[in-house]
């Protein structure tokens, strides 16, 4: 064999190393979906969607837990996004380069990779302890509303980037101002990315754990919220709480759980890809 | 509006300043050099010891599996996808490994301790149920999309003439990429590698589930340990009265967090920063 065959050959040799690679995470991926729907679809009914929490897990159900998630959910959705987008907004559109603003851009990149484990505790300190807000849903949405606030910003900043210079051109040439454009020419231009990063950030939201734990949710809820000062627990929490017990039942428990949680994450993940596509599609500068 | 983006500002002081207060009451108790020498940690029980090493030995133990794991299939994902496959396939694989990364590290946690677990002890047949091994593997899996998007994205940005001047030369597909394509795009590769372990350190529910709550300085991945996140988790979820010596510690555990996340987000700027233009 010359050379040239030889390194023919290996690159034959890396070409189907390289699709069993792709795969390989797809694999995994259809096997876990594959393992989790087995074990948990036959405990998914009525019943289970709308009973309390329960020693017995048979008789156990996650009516506070998806309850809890959708408050969770809708408080932060109120508190993040005036915040993301205003953010976003004066980033993109007001600031000028100075040393203030260059490190403001520096320390989002930052908060977006801090770890959600200190949001916690974060969170635990600030709205837990000093606002005196206990482990109640409010406290939760606060903490989840600063995990996602520098998502947000991103993703706007992204939106508004994507307007071109001529609409806004078009809008001062007409007279105008500053916030007449930014208001009635570029936001709406820029609605659809915006609203993609929003329910990509909620997305994220939807499935955490570690941060609403630190701040002290509870695994056992006795009843549903009805206020936002109202203890709570969360899917992903009770996930944690039925996966970390012995008994067999619970992780069935668990499985299912996993389902209504993932059909909720999916949900979410598929309206923006379809919101994206859409965009795309509507608008050819 | 400004007042928005400024909030940001007051998110990290307030980080700094929350981890920074509880702590230094803390090493008001225990002196910083015990803390960082000894080699025990066991503040919950009756005979107290605070060496944070045991936890920091966990947490990279799982990370370091969890890079072996991803860097390698990753990057090749990254160099197939980019050099090899048709586009219509990049297409449509993209957005599926993808669907990797937006699942709940919860769910991530219960497919460690129920099926990767039980699957690696019909090999290993040694392995604890509680682990460092199959933690860090499930990690992995969950930062292949980031390592894959993020060196693609490095790969492709590299001039075209560079890819073209390497066939000129005869070079095979292999060599182009491993031999041109990696190398000029190794800096973006870095980049990318450096925010996975950063992510990976930060992990919190799939170790807090599957690998263990037993603070233990070692580098064997068998056995049940515990890391920085797991520990914060664990205190979390106790009825550790507020203002104790214990409640005080998941500060202490969580300021040595973010200074290691901290330390390499801004390594991953520095370097994007440094070695970005070089082509233009």
């Amino acid at each position: 064999m010359t050379n040239s065959d030889i390194n023919r050959l290996k690159d034959k040799a890396f070409q189907f190393f390289g699709i069993f690679c792709t795969f390989i995470g797809l694999v995994v991926l259809a096997i876990f979906l594959f393992d989790i729907i087995l074990e948990g679809a036959a405990r998914i009914d009525w019943d289970f969607l709308t009973s309390l929490p329960s020693r017995r897990a048979s008789r156990a159900g996650i009516l506070t837990a998806w309850v809890g998630t959708l408050w969770i959910l809708v408080l932060t959705t109120i508190i993040a996004f005036p915040l993301g987008v205003a953010a976003g907004v004066y980033l993109e559109e007001y600031s000028t380069k100075n040393r203030l603003n260059n490190f403001l851009e520096i320390n989002i990149a930052n908060l977006a990779g801090v770890p959600s484990i200190i949001y916690g505790l974060l969170g635990l300190e600030i709205f837990v302890r000093q606002m005196r807000l206990g482990g109640s849903l409010l406290a939760g949405a606060l903490t989840l509303s600063l995990l996602i606030l520098p998502i947000i910003i991103v993703t706007t900043r992204e939106a508004i980037k994507a307007v071109p210079r001529s609409i806004r051109d078009g809008s001062f040439a007409l007279g105008a101002s500053k916030w007449q454009t930014v208001w009635n020419q570029v936001l709406p231009a820029s609605f659809g990315g915006i609203l993609t990063g929003i329910i990509l950030a909620l997305s994220r939201a939807v499935g955490e754990a570690a941060p609403l734990i630190v701040i002290g949710a509870l695994a056992y809820v006795p009843f549903t919220p009805s206020t936002p000062l109202d203890e709570f627990t969360v899917l992903p929490i009770q996930i944690f709480n039925w996966t970390s017990r012995p008994q067999e039942a619970f992780l069935t428990n668990a499985a299912a759980a996993i389902i209504i949680l993932l059909i909720i994450t999916f949900m979410l993940n598929g309206l923006a890809v379809y919101l994206r596509n859409k965009q795309q599609k509507k608008i050819k500068w | 509006m400004w007042l928005s983006a400024v909030i940001t500002i007051l998110i990290t002081v307030g980080i700094i300043w929350v981890l920074l207060s509880e702590s230094i009451s803390f090493f008001q108790v225990v002196p910083l050099s015990d803390f960082l020498t000894e080699k025990e940690w066991t503040p919950l029980f009756a005979d107290k010891k605070f060496g944070i090493m045991p936890l920091v030995a966990g947490t990279l133990l799982t990370t370091a599996v969890a890079i072996a794991v991803a860097l390698p299939i990753g990057l090749t994902i990254a160099v197939y996808l980019n050099e090899y496959a048709h586009n219509r396939m990049k297409q449509y694989v993209k957005p599926l490994l993808e669907i990797l990364a937006t699942i709940p590290t919860v769910v991530y946690g219960f497919f460690a301790l129920t099926v990767v677990t039980p699957f690696l002890q019909t090999i290993i047949p040694s392995l604890a149920g509680f682990n460092a091994l199959s933690a860090g593997i499930v990690m992995g899996v969950m930062i292949i999309p980031m390592i894959s998007s993020l060196s693609e994205d490095a790969i492709s940005s590299v001039p075209r003439s560079l890819r073209e001047a390497a066939y000129g030369m005869g070079s095979t597909r292999l060599q182009t990429s491993f031999g041109v394509m990696v190398p000029a795009a190794s800096s973006g590769i870095v980049v990318s590698v450096i925010l996975a372990i950063s992510r990976a350190v930060g992990e919190t529910m799939i170790v807090a589930i599957a690998a263990g709550q037993q603070p233990r300085l070692t580098l064997n991945p068998l056995v049940p340990i515990e890391t920085i996140t797991t520990y914060i988790v664990q205190v979390s979820l106790g009825d550790v009265p507020q203002g104790s010596l214990e409640y005080k510690t998941i500060f202490a555990a969580g300021i040595t967090l973010f200074v290691f996340t901290f330390a390499l987000n801004n390594l991953s700027f520095w370097i994007k920063k440094k070695y970005q233009e070089k082509y233009d």
